[in-house]
């Protein structure tokens, strides 16, 4: 047991040590490092001219989009080489929030499901960060219950044409292209009339309006879809099968292989040695020190859960079923670490927390990471369902027509 | 990085399990439980003959010769099946305690025969209610006389040589004593884990001989050493309790479905298998961290401890939650993971100890690299 590189992982290691220390942008690496949880922290210059030329520079070097093949402009590395590559890339993986809609789940989608030639066209683009991409499939009707979508495309001709609503688009604003989710026969059951898109943000019809979330901030959006046509060309697996496809998409959304999400123990245990409880730092406090426990070891866990997952690839396997537990466990610590840090400050901690306002700013981000990419509830039925083998609870609507499902709790 | 167990110690692993599942069922539990035994010593014997006991000890003592992450995995066997076995004070504390700090003398006298099963030990540190601290001991040594009480002891009763921890002077030190010898006084104490009995042991001018060049930092490192074994004995029980609830989600019916399929069960079942994975992978860092020697150690083992009791109690207690009423039966088994996860929860002081002592020694290592 024990935590080295083999031989060549050592190799490559220093090679994209070497390159990502010649060439990264160094003067944001303060910035970046010191950034609350949701945000890129980047003050001193554009932080998407700043994400864009970091990411052209990996493309030119052959280092965007690790885990895609080389033909499409990715790395092509392996399951671990693309682990070292984001341990090494550290701080600055933060500039490339804005494209991890599209490199984790709308590349990996295309080429699946497109054609040569429209992965040609389309992948090297979104791979150098040119071209930005989001995905639309939750509405304001459907979020857990994802199959249950309302945006209508109808067959005219040689195109399609869109109507409806779709929210939580992170990057729309920023996208040329979208993954479109839509219901194409309301007929048969909800997950059999699907049909999946891939559109031109600038169509004439399409709108985006960005969502005032309840931390203030806007990270996503709505996106409004009036009359917009698709050419059938666009349309990605058969019509009814957008289902199967919108599987690939989300199957890589959970694959964050080998790497354990920080939930900002280290910022709270150099918190707590700063302050001071009667007149002593907050860590002498036994109080303290049993909460604080509480979270180490579930920052901890994680690191060591993710050790365990980059241990299998670097055999060649396929990491465990406990990868499963990543994002349930760190959304919840930080929420709960968020409030820790202000109640220590008692009255004090509504309108300051003593750390550049590092654990206010999670608190009021932390909500949404319990919600978006699958609810906290949504992930405990998949470790139940998925990994301890229980059956699915009971649904109301199988096997019915999608029309005939309630739509109102009350009428 | 190579954070899993070797493709030998994994066949170790079956091996063992296929052991106990033939050699250790609930029945051989509930003998121990119910019956004036103190343990299951044909079992013991047998794990003796099998090399398990002496996994640690040097071939020159009588042990096998192999290392401390074989014997984490026959703890984490062990403690999936609740081995009625004096693993803890015989083998995880004392065993390991001679061969760090027994002189050469008492390691050829003590550890063949603690290998082979032939005699237990004990670890005798408690004395009071509350944290076991240098101020808390109030056994002492004069002219090799051990004088003062114990309690409670694992396995007290039944043990034929206990380690002792007295003051000498200003030092609390070591010291090795033979339990049959007239001047103890033992009396058997009630306990919510009978398979884990403990005792109030007297000693009375009783012979004692010092270990070589003992202190109270070697306590703390034995005690960081047992708490990494008993974190593994922590998560295979509580695997084992997750498993036995699950089987049960599945099995029982009720309004017309499996009760699995209900969300209230689904997410006790899934938070369940959450602490255990955590567990796991913080006791794994525990392993890696015996294994190396490191001085991350005190960290590690007070993590895997802190994880591995979170765990075991929350699927134990959950385990019987899921069963319904039938859970709450005597001859149901869910009780003995309930009582098992509480005792080894106590075994080496307290959860909130533990925590303690995990932050202390996290701001030490966090001081360290700051002044480096």
């Amino acid at each position: 047991m024990d935590f080295n590189d083999t031989a060549e992982e050592a190799q490559f290691r220093k090679k994209v040590r070497d390159w990502i220390d010649a060439n990264a942008p160094k003067e944001l690496e303060g910035e970046l490092s010191r950034a609350a949880f949701g945000t890129s922290g980047i003050t001193s210059q554009d932080p998407l001219a700043a994400s864009k030329s970091w990411q052209r520079k990996k493309a030119d070097a052959g280092y965007a989009c690790p885990r895609w093949p080389k033909e499409y402009g990715g790395a092509g590395f392996s399951p671990i080489e693309s682990v070292i590559w984001s341990q090494e890339e550290g701080p600055y993986a933060a500039l490339s929030a804005q494209f991890t809609v599209g490199h984790g789940m709308c590349g990996p989608t295309m080429i699946e499901w497109a054609s040569e030639e429209q992965k040609g066209r389309h992948l090297p683009p979104l791979s150098s960060g040119e071209e930005i991409w989001c995905q639309l499939f939750s509405e304001p009707a459907a979020g857990s219950d994802l199959a249950g979508i309302r945006t209508r495309a109808q067959k005219d001709g040689d195109d399609w044409i869109v109507n409806g609503q779709k929210i939580w688009t992170s990057a729309a604003h920023l996208a040329s292209y979208g993954l479109l989710l839509t219901r194409t026969d309301p007929d048969v059951p909800k997950h059999k009339g699907l049909t999946m898109f891939f559109l031109d943000m600038r169509s004439p019809g399409v709108e985006v309006r960005p969502i005032k979330q309840a931390n203030g901030r806007s990270g996503f959006n709505e996106v409004y879809f009036t009359d917009v046509r698709i050419p059938d060309a666009q349309r990605l697996g058969a019509p009814g099968a957008g289902w199967q496809v919108a599987l690939t998409t989300l199957m890589n959304e959970r694959l964050s292989l080998g790497s354990a999400i920080s939930v900002g123990f280290p910022a709270l245990l150099d918190y707590c040695k700063r302050l001071k409880l009667d007149g002593k730092p907050a860590t002498d406090n036994p109080m303290v020190r049993a909460r604080l426990a509480k979270f180490a070891v579930r920052d901890s866990g994680l690191k060591y859960t993710a050790f365990r997952a980059i241990t299998a690839l670097s055999k060649g396997k396929a990491p465990g079923p406990e990868n499963s537990i990543g994002k349930l466990v760190a959304g919840l610590t930080m929420q709960e670490l968020a409030m820790f840090a202000l109640d220590l400050q008692g009255q004090a901690g509504v309108v300051g927390d003593e750390a550049d306002g590092f654990f206010q700013t999670l608190l009021m981000r932390a909500p949404a990471i319990r919600i978006e990419g699958g609810t906290d509830e949504i992930l405990r039925n998949i470790i139940g369902e998925r990994v301890l083998g229980l059956p699915q609870d009971l649904r109301a609507d199988q096997g019915m027509a999608f029309r005939d499902i309630p739509t109102r709790g009350h009428d | 990085m190579n954070f899993a167990f070797s493709d030998d110690q994994e066949s170790l692993r079956e091996q063992v399990r296929r052991f106990f599942a033939d050699r250790c069922s609930s029945a051989v539990v509930r003998k121990v439980f119910e019956g004036d035994d103190a343990f299951d010593r044909s079992l013991y014997k047998e794990m003796a003959g099998l090399g398990l006991l002496g996994a640690t000890v040097p071939e020159k003592f009588g042990g096998s010769g192999m290392g401390p992450l074989e014997l984490c995995v026959i703890a984490e066997e062990a403690g999936r099946v609740l081995a009625p076995v004096p693993l803890l004070p015989s083998i995880y504390l004392a065993s390991e305690i001679l061969m760090k700090a027994g002189t050469d003398a008492q390691k050829h006298a003590w550890l063949p025969r603690l290998a082979s099963g032939e005699i237990i030990a004990t670890f005798a540190h408690a004395e009071q209610p509350g944290p076991v601290t240098k101020s808390t001991i109030s056994s002492v040594v004069n002219g090799a006389k051990l004088n003062g009480t114990k309690s409670p002891v694992p396995h007290g009763t039944t043990a034929d040589i206990a380690i002792i921890s007295a003051n000498e002077g200003d030092n609390v030190a070591l010291w090795v004593a033979d339990l049959h010898h007239s001047s103890v006084t033992r009396e058997e104490l009630a306990t919510i884990d009978p398979t884990m009995p403990q005792a109030r042991l007297d000693f009375a001018d009783t012979p004692v001989e010092p270990l070589s060049g003992t202190c109270w930092a070697t306590i703390e490192q034995a005690l960081d050493h047992a708490a990494v074994l008993l974190a593994f004995e922590q998560i295979g029980g509580a695997d084992k309790a997750l498993e036995r609830a699950r089987d049960y989600a599945l099995e029982r019916m009720a309004f017309g479905r499996q009760i699995g399929s209900f969300q209230a069960i689904k997410h006790m079942l899934a938070d369940m298998y959450v602490a255990a994975t955590l567990a796991r992978s913080n006791s794994y860092y525990g392993a890696w961290a015996l294994s190396t020697n490191t001085e991350e150690l005190p960290v590690a083992a007070s993590t895997a401890r802190v994880s591995a009791t979170e765990a075991f109690l929350l699927c134990a207690k959950n385990n019987i939650q899921v069963h319904g009423g039938m859970g709450f039966t005597w001859e149901a088994e869910n009780h003995l993971y309930y009582r098992r996860a509480n005792a080894l929860a106590l075994a080496l002081g307290s959860q909130s100890n533990w925590e303690d002592r995990m932050i202390g020694k996290l701001c030490e290592a966090a001081a360290a690299s700051e002044a480096a």
